[in-house]
């Protein structure tokens, strides 16, 4: 029961700590579109893409106490800091749930910036076009971001070089 | 104005219970509402299962998909009075307006669910793919498609038209908040959707509204927080959809174990086996499924033929409110004593969860993520909805997490057999909810 919120707290439990709701939402697109067994809906915001599904049950994880939420006050703007409780540790091992090794993954994407994350997570929503249509997209609906090509270009190195691994992973 | 069509010799208008009338002068919408793919529409209920709670909630994704393309003309108009909007923008306005939920399924919400599918990647392909929705769009331009398809997925360059179609208020939210209230009957879905109209203005990113409209804005929001806990959802509504989602599950987990169904379900051969085309997803639609359901009535299969009964017959799973939190160490037990009794279950012991209802409620200010409501003030300065009103404010910070369990009450309360164990059952589901 509750298998959805079960593979988020397994999640945090093999990361061991995320910063930002923007990383959160990133991290599992991007671990989504590599095949993992993610189900939540996306769609293209403001930082690319985005779940209200995912952000809904964060809110679900932690007004549970499953998760520890703490809101961080930075220059300009809050932050936010998960980790699990004891709380979800006990209901993950109580639910029997076990994801898929993704450690070393979301360890790779939690070591990233955010920034770099919603250029990632934007550069394999529109992987269906081409690079230049993909840059324009990027320089278009970005471009308060200020991305440069050469920033693109490791978007892509790093997309593939997750995929190999993955492939190897599986 | 480039491509092939103009505007109709004669306005053509259709009545509509919501908006009156909706009125078509563009050669263009009127093409796009004859397509196969549009008239599909029609057998494809707006609001799913919620029919089985609301007897009057059987209108359909057409019904809903004109209306929005209403919402959207007169918005156009408004903003053409003010600032000077190029024709092509318009008509890909009020083609994505139209086309917004082509891409829905039956059943849609349960079906993306189980099969893991999303409708709006079928609403690119329908936009772009081999369709007639798609000659009559090309006909516009070879980029016109592409375009409609970009404001849908909210990927399109200019994002004040992305925001008409999609934001906080936008044409979609206006549209379904007041058909669906005028189908179910409720009389909370109401607010003055003509002074809405009246106060919206242009800005960069998205439409913002005088700070004198305010009290509208404030019904619009109040009726977005009741619809969502007095219809979309509804504790019975969403028990039909739980029997929906299980009988899918079923259905799927029996093609894949080689169950020899005695009406072979062809429909759903290549949907279980994950090579779905666009052909065949839009020979689905509610009949089909329905179909199905029916015959299923009659399957070998206890578990697909009572889950089919139930959903025909409305013999719904009952439920209690629970807190996992707190009830947690239970479950084990209860799933254990599930299964002695020969219910599985994962069919028959389901929590469902605010996280599965593809609806929400305004939310200003701590999603980075969404625009809020912006109101124009008259110094020229933008205030963010809930801190300018008290109303707003108070239901903006409410909880909106919930969880029900849902089980069989009619199988647990007979006593012929596992009496004992039934008992202990219906004695831990009382605890649930403390």
């Amino acid at each position: 029961m509750l298998q959805e919120h079960c593979k988020l707290l397994a999640v945090f439990k093999q990361t061991g700590e995320i910063i930002g709701r923007k990383k959160l939402q990133k991290l599992i697109y991007i671990a989504k579109k590599l095949e993992f067994p993610f189900f939540e809906k996306y769609q293209f915001h403001i930082y690319g893409p985005y779940s209200e599904e995912l952000n809904l049950r964060m809110e679900e994880i932690c007004s549970l106490s499953f998760v520890e939420e703490v809101k961080e006050k930075k220059s300009g703007y809050y932050q936010y800091r998960y980790n699990l409780s004891s709380k979800g540790e006990e209901f993950l091992s109580l639910s029997d749930y076990e994801l898929p090794e993704t450690k070393a993954l979301l360890n790779e994407l939690n070591e990233q910036s955010s920034r770099f994350l919603e250029l990632v997570s934007t550069v394999l929503y529109f992987e269906y076009l081409t690079r230049e249509e993909v840059e324009d997209k990027v320089f278009t609906l970005k471009a308060k971001q200020n991305y440069t090509s050469e920033e693109i270009g490791k978007a892509y190195e790093f997309i593939s070089r997750l995929r190999e691994k993955t492939n190897i992973v599986s | 104005m480039a491509g092939r069509y103009g505007v109709l010799d004669e306005e053509k208008v259709f009545k509509d219970p919501v908006h009156r009338y909706i009125h078509v002068r563009d050669e263009l919408i009127w093409e796009l509402i004859g397509t196969r793919e549009f008239q599909r529409l029609r057998r494809i209920r707006q609001l799913g299962t919620t029919y089985l709670t609301f007897h009057g909630a059987e209108h359909t994704r057409l019904n809903h998909s004109l209306g929005v393309y209403e919402v959207m003309r007169r918005m156009v108009e408004n903003i053409e009075k003010k600032q000077k909007w190029d024709p092509e923008e318009r008509l890909v306005c009020l083609s994505a307006a139209l086309l917004h939920d082509i891409g829905h399924g039956p059943f849609s919400h349960s079906f993306e669910k189980v099969f893991h599918m999303d409708h709006e990647e079928w609403t690119r392909e329908i936009i772009l793919g081999d369709t007639e929705i798609n000659q009559v769009l090309s006909n516009m331009g070879k980029n016109f498609p592409q375009k409609v398809a970009d404001v849908i997925s909210k990927t399109y360059s200019n994002k004040l038209v992305v925001s008409l179609i999609s934001s906080q208020i936008d044409a979609d939210r206006m549209d379904y908040l007041l058909r669906d209230a005028f189908y179910t009957g409720v009389s909370y879905g109401q607010f003055d959707m003509e002074r809405i109209l009246r106060v919206m203005r242009p800005a960069e990113d998205q439409a913002v509204f005088k700070h004198s409209g305010m009290h509208a804005v404030e019904d619009y929001i109040m009726s977005r927080y009741q619809m969502y806990w007095q219809v979309y959802f509804h504790p019975v509504t969403r028990s039909a959809e739980v029997i929906l989602s299980k009988i899918l599950h079923r259905a799927k987990d029996l093609y894949e174990q080689g169950y020899e169904f005695i009406d072979k379900p062809k429909h759903f051969y290549t949907l279980f086996s994950g090579k779905i085309t666009l052909k065949d997803y839009l020979k689905l639609d509610e009949s089909v499924i329905l179909y199905y359901f029916q015959e299923w009535q009659e399957e070998k299969d206890e578990i697909l033929r009572d889950l089919c009964q139930r959903f025909m017959d409305r013999r719904l799973f009952k439920y209690v409110e629970v807190d996992p939190s707190a009830q947690m160490r239970v479950w084990p037990e209860l799933l254990q004593l599930f299964t002695k009794i020969g219910l599985d279950p994962h069919y028959y012991l389901v929590i469902d969860s605010s996280s599965d209802l593809p609806y929400d409620f305004y939310r200003p200010g701590e999603e980075e993520e969404r625009l809020p409501i912006h109101l124009l003030k008259q110094s020229g300065e933008l205030r963010e909805l809930s801190r300018e009103s008290e109303i707003v404010e108070a239901i903006s910070g409410k909880k909106r997490t919930d969880h029900k369990l849902y089980f069989p009450l009619d199988f647990l309360e007979d006593e012929r057999t596992f009496a004992e164990e039934k008992k202990r059952i219906l004695l831990l589901l009382k605890a649930q909810e403390g």
